[in-house]
């Protein structure tokens, strides 16, 4: 299969503390990917350093055959990686709908004078936004609640939100930081199908999640960081029996 | 070479006037992350109180002299870091948890606030101190003839950082204070009163900044009403200039800046002289936002 | 649905009945049999107007984006001067330099202004207050030997409309006012579009926004061109309606002055940027004899506001997009597990970008 996104011995540190320390794996297209570690092991900073929210000391980001190494975040939004926070971060005082039109921002072409004017291919385009917006509302169960305003959702709608919102972009590759994170049971089932469901769209999905539950039945291939290094990856089978990683998780009995 | 001298001299004069107010920005910039716009008013304050205990109360026929000067410097130290702390309690710790603008605004409005009301209370003309306390004399310096009221000012304004730069790192409260600029919630923990420690960098910055004031008084001999504007403006760009939240900073953006603005006037054109600060904080801006001995702090996601 | 069709109607109705009012007062103020006809109300009616386009201008910088300007009065500067000196040296028909004063003032606002883009609110404050001193620093030094000094330019033409000579005030109350009528209308759409959005996104969490693929520095050099320009037409229409320029009417206590405006009366918010240019400038012209304490009163009043209603006497109140008979439309991927692509685009669309294929890679 195709590398869709290839990290090569990314290296990050934060004054004298080294956050990453040569990362380096593949993510598939259309596969879905798990991070996982013990808290700390660096995986939100592998997850900033492909986003472009942060520089890498060293090493590069490969994204579709293209060095996105050095690219701002917009630009790495708009060739096809969208991402959700781990600490949600929508416009609380906006609406649902309006904070999924912040994704279908990338897609969209009026310029200032255009919609200063409200010129006719303007309306086209923020109706067929809003039509998207509400599709991938839909899409995540949201399209009923579009009219609320955001801070009123709950913990785990708002999650969703922040799918839908990172869908808006049009990705090929997603990367979802905690999605189960202050979700309840069902809420969390759902999100297993949710998560099949945007594969089956096309796009690649990289997330890191404590839910190993979730994990181990969702991701087709895991890879395990520890002191911000890559110390095992594979099947989810494979991981499960790798003394590396049970050593890793020693004591936690969240690989069970 | 004689002018070079002279420009030099005055330079650091007027600079450490620019650092001893810095101090109080820099300062409440460390505790706060918040550029308290009222400073330049509070040193404005702290030059018609000394104005006002000259003119009405005939100090200086009391006491006279440099020591007089020396009992205004100290009334302004007392009064104005006194004025410090009910400005905080009033106009920005209901805004602690609030965003940045609404600290800035308040901050803005309360410089509006105090400049307008020394406006209302002393007139919008300039006023000029009734008597010159300190003496005329001058001495020659490497045949320059140097006014003796420089050195007296430069030495002020030294003395008084040193004993600030002392007091931060020497003492316990000092301690505590650069605990509290590093990070609030663990110095909570550890039993640090954090609104104690505000009140007293509010206490500190401002007294510095009137005794600033009385000595620009009695240098220069006329104040205005808005002159806290002009001050203010170009002693938070010399702590900008040092790096700001940083002490030692403030001191040598001060400084620098005093002597970078004497010798621009001197030696390109009179009418540009307020341009220069302004200059210098763009430069260091886009070359060097941390500012001279500032560090680098990465921005947490 | 209701609550929401009045919500949307709410503001453009209660818009045009206040313009049409203000349309009224002029011939209303002249009839009153009050002293000098009026005319005096009437020129305070028009700095007023002047304020408010000026407010609207900043507002979209301060406002919507939410990058703290207090150097505007550096583009309304640019502006008059412009206009002053097309008018006096090379006789250009003021009209003619309307939208030439508001190229220049954006074009100065896209130099000074790329650069610093990226500091933080505060910084960015000294900074604009740092440009405001600097542009009227030059002013007063006869920059190109072509602003005058501290003496300014004065024998500024007045406007002509269609051979037809505005003089008057009355005549100025309508140039001005419909100016800040077109300019309302104008503002309001933009604020109602990917444009506005942006800007919206970017004020309340920018790292959400450029997560979200929005270009953050292009949008805030964006709002500072758009916001020059509009400050440098208000340039335009204060020289010609005054005759004569100067350094003085630029000062940086003007910027603070439309700082207070916007940040009063709702940042943000474009009724509320009126309101504030009404209480701000009207204000102490009710109350002369305390003319003095103006200043005074609005510093005391701005920070109340922070602690008591930080978002302005009128905030800004969203539009909420109607979508509701979208609602249910396509399937739910969640629970049904029917993993259900989204519909495909309408063939009449013709604006939206193709998806990305797969296998090429973003472009660009």
């Amino acid at each position: 299969m195709n590398n869709l996104l290839s990290l090569n011995n990314l290296i990050k540190s934060f004054g004298g503390l080294t956050a990453v320390a040569g990362v380096s794996f593949n993510v598939a297209e259309k596969s879905i990917v798990g991070l996982i570690g013990p808290n700390g092991a660096g995986k939100t900073t592998v997850f900033n350093l492909i986003t472009g929210n942060y520089r890498p000391d060293s090493g590069n980001v490969i994204f579709a055959r293209h060095d996105i190494t050095k690219t701002p975040t917009h630009e790495i939004v708009s060739k096809g990686i969208a991402r959700t926070f781990q600490t949600i971060r929508l416009f609380p005082e906006m609406t649902v709908l309006e904070n999924v039109l912040a994704g279908c921002h990338c897609r969209m072409r009026a310029g200032v004078l255009a919609s200063m004017f409200h010129t006719p291919a303007q309306r086209r385009e923020e109706r067929s936004a809003i039509e998207k917006a509400m599709r991938e509302l839909a899409f995540v169960g949201l399209d009923d609640q579009y009219a609320n305003l955001a801070k009123n959702l709950s913990y785990g709608n708002q999650r969703l939100l922040e799918v839908a919102r990172a869908l808006a972009t049009e990705p090929r590759f997603l990367i979802l930081d905690e999605p189960a994170g202050g979700m309840n049971d069902q809420e969390t089932a759902d999100l297993i199908g949710l998560i099949q469901a945007i594969r089956s769209r096309g796009i690649a999905v990289l997330l890191i999640e404590h839910d190993m539950h979730l994990v181990m039945q969702v991701c087709e291939k895991l890879v395990v960081l520890e002191y911000g290094a890559v110390i095992a990856e594979g099947t989810p089978a494979e991981i499960k029996a790798n003394p590396l990683v049970i050593k890793a998780y020693l004591g936690s009995e969240e690989l069970d | 070479m004689e002018e070079f001298l002279q420009q030099l001299t005055n330079g650091l004069a007027v600079g450490g006037i620019y650092a001893l107010i810095a101090l109080g920005y820099t300062m409440v910039y460390g505790v706060l992350r918040l550029i308290n716009f009222a400073h330049g008013d509070l040193f404005t304050l702290g030059a018609y109180l000394g104005f006002t205990l000259l003119a009405s109360f005939g100090l200086s026929g009391v006491i006279g002299g440099l020591a007089g000067a020396g009992l205004l410097v100290l009334m302004a130290l007392i009064f104005v870091g006194l004025v410090g702390v009910m400005l905080e309690r009033a106009a920005y710790r209901p805004l602690r948890n609030s965003d940045r603008l609404s600290a800035v605004v308040s901050a803005l409005g309360a410089s509006i606030f105090l400049q307008n009301a020394m406006m209302l209370l002393y007139g919008a003309r300039p006023q000029v101190y009734p008597v010159r306390l300190l003496p005329t004399a001058s001495f020659m310096l490497m045949g320059v003839e140097i006014p003796f009221t420089r050195v007296l000012l430069f030495s002020s304004s030294l003395a008084l950082m040193f004993l600030l730069f002392w007091f931060i790192n020497r003492t316990r409260v000092g301690a505590a204070i650069r605990a509290v600029a590093i990070d609030q919630g663990a110095a909570k923990l550890v039993g640090i009163d954090v609104n104690r420690i505000i009140s007293l960098v509010f206490l500190i910055g401002p007294a510095l900044g009137g005794a600033a004031g009385v000595m620009v008084g009695l240098y220069y001999g006329q104040i205005t009403h808005d002159m806290g504007l002009n001050y203010g403006l170009k002693a938070f760009i010399a702590a900008i200039l040092g790096g700001i939240g940083n002490i030692p900073g403030a001191m040598l953006g001060g400084l620098l800046l005093g002597v970078i603005e004497a010798l621009g006037t001197a030696y390109f054109a009179v009418g540009w002289k307020d341009a220069f600060a302004f200059l210098v904080l763009i430069l260091i801006l886009i070359v060097r936002p941390t500012g001279l001995l500032g560090e680098r702090v990465a921005d947490k996601i | 649905m209701s609550s929401i069709t009045s919500n949307r109607l709410f503001l453009p109705v209660s818009g045009a009945i206040f313009f049409l009012c203000m349309a009224l007062l002029p011939p209303v103020l002249g009839s009153a049999g009050l002293e000098g006809g009026g005319r005096y109300h009437i020129g305070v009616l028009n700095d007023i107007g002047l304020y408010a386009l000026l407010g609207l201008s900043l507002n979209i910088i301060l406002g919507q984006a939410g990058l703290f300007n207090m150097g505007h009065g550096a583009f309304y500067a640019m502006g008059a001067y412009t206009t002053a000196i097309l008018n006096t040296v090379y006789g250009v028909p003021i009209l003619y330099t309307l939208p030439l004063a508001g190229a220049i003032a954006a074009f100065f606002a896209y130099l000074v202004t790329r650069p610093i883009l990226k500091l933080r609110g505060d910084y960015l404050l000294v900074v604009t207050i740092g440009i405001v001193e600097i542009v009227r620093i030059s002013l007063m030094n006869d920059v190109f030997g072509m602003t005058g000094g501290a003496n300014g330019i004065a024998g500024i033409a007045r406007p002509e409309l269609f051979g037809f000579r505005l003089v008057s005030p009355e005549h100025f109350f309508y140039l001005i006012w419909g100016f800040v009528a077109f300019t309302v209308l104008l503002f309001r759409m933009l604020e109602n579009s990917r444009f506005g959005r942006a800007l919206y996104y970017i004020k309340h969490d920018e790292l959400a926004a450029s997560g979200s693929g929005i270009n953050t520095t292009h949008y805030k050099l964006v709002a500072f061109v758009v916001g020059a320009f509009w400050a440098g037409m208000a340039g335009t229409l204060y020289a010609t309606k005054m005759k004569f320029i100067s350094p003085v009417a630029f000062s940086f206590s003007e910027s603070v002055l439309l700082f207070a405006i916007v940040i009063l009366g709702g940042a943000g918010s474009i009724p509320g940027v009126i309101l504030g240019a009404f209480l701000l400038i009207g204000l102490p012209e009710l109350f002369r004899e305390l003319a003095d304490a103006r200043m005074l009163v609005f510093g005391l009043a701005m920070m109340v506001m922070m602690i008591v209603r930080p978002q302005g006497i009128l905030p800004l109140r969203r539009r909420v997009y109607n979508a509701a008979k979208q609602v249910g439309k396509y399937a739910c991927a969640i629970g049904t597990q029917k993993l259900a692509p989204p519909a495909p685009e309408p063939a009449t669309d013709t604006t939206t970008p193709p998806a990305p294929q797969k296998g090429t890679g973003g472009a660009a």
